[in-house]
């Protein structure tokens, strides 16, 4: 079997600035198997030249049409459409019975999907992996949303026009930026991160209270609306809420808006136009110079005010609609994406062992055409939001309730018969004396109480040793254990031929062996132990 | 000299003893304690020299001599990495000697006594030759584990816990046939139920798997104790009676404080497979509850990237880093990222390594100063502050499935909870699970990234790229506002 071709088009869509693969990805999927070939100028908006790529192993394509004809598997960003410069729409350019993979958006593209089933398309959508734990690696959107909530302060910052950081100079003070972000998604975080970093004053809120530890963790206060209703939805977005529900949260968001210099709203519910959170009025009533940035924009904007792609300015309050966030971070997100792309494609197998396994609910998920047959949607998937957002380092969840109950209860347990135990051997030991006592010799008796409180006494001592000097703990108990060489000396008094002079030599050769052993190695030993 | 100064000499000797090991609280009076056992040593043998109880001095010269000889080159020539085997090996011979002394005192026509007198130095001797032989045989069968002459996986005979049952009654048995016999026959019973004891010893520690082997070694550390004391009752001698006291008390100690952190019973690990018995089941559970997932790797660059960027930096050492002998780089580039203003700590936890406190012996080994080397407790709270976590060569100790799955065989045993931190890169040789043989969920944890391949070559390559950015931040920029190193150079030139 030849090997697989992975061609990387140049994206068309005006103003995108990403490329699917970049010199370090492409690399690594050379070192899969595949052959890589990537249109000449790909990757240059991303600051990528030709020759980087070539550099990595890949060959270049000089056009487009022989680029898409000649490859078995196509990597773009976005969905393919047409090609202006050609006049052809990309979907005509894939081979037939080839395989593409890009964000598609199935729900709203259908007449792209219609198209790509006449080419006996196989079509993953990276826009399509379920969100489950074990696909985070592959999570494009959620390398994509990671770099859009950082980048959504760059743009603020940009637009805002004084510190975000609060100064005390000599020339007076300048009071920090407080930024009100809704919506503690990936992009939410992210963005809470950014606004931190910048040293601005962060709140947050979202309807999910399960999120408020992250938050947290990310250094911002989370806002809570006293409601009775968990607005955590399945795939690890928020669910629509009641009518009750939203007005309280729009009075919120009101209050708070009087309060922040720049809001963040980052509020998408999947399939449907993102909810209006920011009333005009709301807008208004921000103070002059107060930057909105509508991370929703391009599914219809949380901001009643906002323009798609555009920066607005609504009387005296800019509102950023920019919907190619992630595009004017174009290195790092191609970077991004060409990796989420390169877990997929090793899940696939990689270049040797290529296939689509229906099995895999990663693939299956993103699967939308296979051999151009429509299989979108998938079979549902049961799972519950995930317990962390791959984005955001933030502390883990509490642990089962099973953990904490269990160790509980069996010390309890345990303390009760411990406690019998001791004194059942208490009671034991001092009847043993007392038996003893009443047979044995005296000086076997004086000996015993030396023993008894030279082990209560070794006992005190020890517990004292800190745990890192235990190795020369044990290596000095070594050397003096070997003072039975002094048992063995005084059996060495006969003749040398005696049995029982060669037994004593014997035991005083090995217990010297110890003692110098011991001794030497433990002061070895201690001499590295240094401050 | 006068027998009531032999006992004030021996007296001051068990002093000094005892001062020796209370010196090991702290690092700073370690070394000073580590004297006052040389000094108790050298006047607990001189004293006894001149006590004018011993008649053949040349035997005593050179076997002191060979001896010493022999302690000083092993201990000259031990490799920090082998301290078990040295420490192993050390316990049988105290075993060994037990063992010749309780004969020899037997044999010795000096001794005449009568009644219980007589009886009662039967006993002493019996307890002693049979603390003694499994001593001997069981640290000589840790030894070779250890070492690898003797594959680590516990040898588990069927009924052997009425084996051993039956070994120990049968010497008993032996013993009170031994006692109060005169002549030829009770040599020989004396010597079969040595015999019987060194195959207990043996049978005792085979039954025990690698992952105990730091309770196993602080057993015997302790049984050598008792032995000691044991011969100290058949000659009547308080010295070795204190001494050996001490040092049995302190294994049973250690052996406890290992046991706890191991959340395993005293009692499963001294009879051997207890836990393993239990533990093998779920090792080859491939099935629901295995955690399965995906790991993702990176590179050494990456990691270095990682380390570079991290404010607070935590590293968890583990026998792997011993093998490897990576801890020396190590260091290297922790001194370089502490240099550079991050916080870097070691966390090691109380069974990391194959001996109580070896890991905190290999690195200092390596130079790593003390006041960064922490213990479980007291860095287990700082986790979740911590940006990046670097587990080198360790498993078992950092496996989250320990405190929250049930069916897993250390489930209860206290862990370094690492995957509370940011990151936590795990540099591992391969997929292969640690010592216990349990699959670790760590690996498949979000924050978790895997950096397969050989230890010392991995942190090698860290060092280099840490080197590589360092150096290039430090001339590229020395005015750069950001690197307050840079800047704070930049100012001493000034």
């Amino acid at each position: 079997m030849p090997p697989m071709r992975l061609g990387i088009p140049k994206e068309v869509r005006p103003g995108e600035r990403r490329v699917a693969g970049t010199p370090d990805t492409v690399g690594r999927l050379i070192k899969l198997g595949f052959e890589v070939r990537i249109e000449s100028g790909a990757g240059l908006a991303a600051s990528f030249r030709d020759s980087d790529y070539q550099g990595a192993g890949a060959t270049i394509a000089s056009d487009a049409r022989t680029l898409w004809s000649e490859s078995d598997v196509v990597l773009k960003v976005q969905p393919p459409e047409a090609n202006a410069q050609l006049g052809v729409h990309e979907a005509d350019l894939l081979r037939q019975g080839a395989t593409l993979i890009s964000f598609v958006w199935p729900a709203r593209n259908k007449e792209l999907l219609d198209r790509l089933a006449a080419r006996g398309a196989t079509v993953l959508a990276m826009d399509q992996i379920p969100r489950i734990s074990r696909a985070q690696k592959f999570d494009a959107l959620s390398s994509m949303a990671n770099i859009a909530g950082y980048r959504a302060i760059i743009e603020a910052a940009n637009c805002y026009g004084r510190f975000f950081t609060g100064q005390i100079t000599a020339a007076g003070k300048v009071p920090p930026a407080k930024v009100f972000v809704i919506g503690a998604g990936v992009a939410g975080l992210a963005a809470i991160g950014a606004a931190r970093g910048l040293g601005g004053v962060v709140r947050a809120f979202d309807t999910r209270p399960a999120v408020r530890e992250q938050v947290q963790s990310m250094g911002a206060e989370f806002v809570e609306l006293l409601f009775q209703e968990d607005g955590d939805g399945a795939g690890g977005y928020a669910k629509e809420m009641s009518k009750e529900y939203i007005a309280a949260e729009m009075k919120l968001i009101g209050e708070q808006a009087k309060d922040a210099d720049i809001m963040v709203s980052t509020a998408l519910i999947p399939g449907k136009a993102a909810p209006v959170l920011i009333t005009q009025e709301v807008v208004e009533s921000m103070r002059p110079g107060s930057v909105i940035v509508d991370m929703a924009a391009e599914a219809g904007g949380n901001c009643a005010v906002t323009h798609p792609g555009e920066i607005f300015v609504h009387r005296d309050v800019t509102v950023i609609g920019y919907v190619d966030l992630p595009s004017r971070m174009a290195p790092t997100a191609s970077q991004l994406y060409g990796t989420n792309l390169c877990h997929l494609l090793t899940d696939m197998g990689g270049g040797a062992n290529w296939h689509v396994d229906l099995n895999d609910a990663v693939v299956r998920g993103a699967l939308v055409l296979h051999d151009g047959k429509l299989t979108w949607p998938p079979p549902k998937i049961i799972e519950p939001s995930p317990e962390k957002k791959p984005a955001a380092p933030v502390a883990a969840v509490p642990r089962p309730a099973v953990t904490v109950t269990a160790p509980k209860a069996a010390p309890a347990a345990a303390k009760t018969s411990s406690g019998v135990r001791s004194a059942l051997a208490l009671l034991g030991a001092t009847g043993a004396l007392v038996a003893l006592g009443l047979v044995a010799p005296k000086e076997f008796l004086s000996h015993l109480t030396v023993f008894i409180l030279a082990c209560f006494v070794g006992w005190q001592v020890v517990w004292k040793v800190t745990a890192a000097l235990h190795t020369p703990l044990m290596s000095v108990t070594n050397a003096i254990s070997g003072i039975i060489l002094i048992g063995g000396m005084l059996q060495i008094s006969g003749p040398v031929s005696s049995p029982v002079t060669i037994l004593g030599g014997a035991a005083v050769l090995l217990a010297t062996i110890n003692v110098a052993g011991g001794f030497l190695v433990t002061q070895r030993m201690l001499r590295m132990f240094r401050r | 000299m006068p027998a009531s100064l032999v006992t004030v000499a021996y007296l001051i000797a068990g002093v000094l003893f005892i001062l020796s090991l209370g010196g090991l609280s702290t690092q700073e009076s370690a070394r000073r304690g580590n004297v006052f056992g040389i000094i108790g040593m050298l006047m607990a043998v001189s004293v006894t020299t001149l006590s004018g109880r011993i008649g053949n001095f040349p035997v005593l010269a050179a076997t002191v001599l060979v001896g010493g000889s022999i302690g000083a080159t092993l201990a000259a020539r031990v490799q920090m990495t082998s301290m078990p085997q040295l420490v192993a090996v050390l316990h049988s011979f105290v075993g060994a000697a037990a063992v010749l002394v309780g004969f020899a005192t037997y044999l010795d026509p000096r001794a005449q006594l009568t009644g219980v007198e007589a009886s009662i130095h039967e006993v002493e001797i019996f307890v002693g030759v049979l603390v003694g032989a499994v001593t001997f045989s069981g640290s000589l069968v840790a030894f070779g584990k250890l070492q690898g002459f003797i594959g680590s996986r516990p040898l588990l005979l069927r009924g052997r816990h009425w084996a051993n049952l039956l070994m120990l009654l049968g010497a008993v048995y032996l013993g009170t046939r031994f006692v109060g016999a005169p002549g030829e026959g009770a040599v020989m019973d004396l010597g079969i139920m040595t015999a019987v004891a060194g195959i207990l010893g043996v049978h005792l520690v085979m039954a025990i798997g690698g992952a105990d082997m730091p309770v196993v070694v602080s057993m015997l550390n302790s049984y050598s104790g008792w032995a000691a004391a044991a011969a100290g009752f058949m000659l009547g001698n308080d010295l070795l009676i204190i001494t050996g006291a001490l040092v049995g008390s302190s294994g049973a100690i250690l052996s406890y404080i290992m046991c706890r952190a191991m959340n395993r019973s005293i009692v499963s690990v001294i009879f051997g497979g207890f836990g393993a018995s239990e533990g093998s089941a779920p090792v080859k559970k491939t099935g629901d509850a295995a955690p399965v997932g995906q790991t993702v790797s990176v590179t050494a660059a990456e990691t270095a990237a990682l380390l570079r960027a991290s404010k607070n930096v935590i590293i968890v050492p583990g026998y792997g880093m011993a093998v490897a002998q990576a801890q020396h780089p190590l260091y290297e580039a922790a001194k370089l990222l502490r240099d550079h203003g991050t916080r870097v700590r070691f966390a090691v936890h109380p069974v990391a390594g194959r001996l109580p406190g070896h890991m905190n012996v290999l690195l200092a080994e390596a130079r790593v100063p003390y006041d960064i080397v922490f213990e479980m407790e007291e860095i287990n709270e700082d986790f979740p502050e911590t940006d990046t976590v670097l587990i080198i060569g360790a498993n078992d100790i950092v496996n989250p499935g320990a405190l929250d799955d049930p069916s897993s065989p250390i489930f209860g045993m206290p862990v370094l909870e690492v995957w509370k931190a940011k990151i936590s890169v795990v540099m591992k040789r391969s997929m292969a699970s640690g010592y216990a043989g349990v699959d670790n969920p760590l690996f498949y944890k979000e924050g978790t990234r895997m950096l397969f391949g050989d230890a010392k070559k991995n942190v090698d390559a860290i060092l280099a790229e840490l080197h590589k950015s360092f150096g290039a931040a430090g001339t590229d920029a020395p005015g750069d506002a950001g690197g307050g190193s840079s800047a704070a150079r930049a100012a001493a030139q000034l």
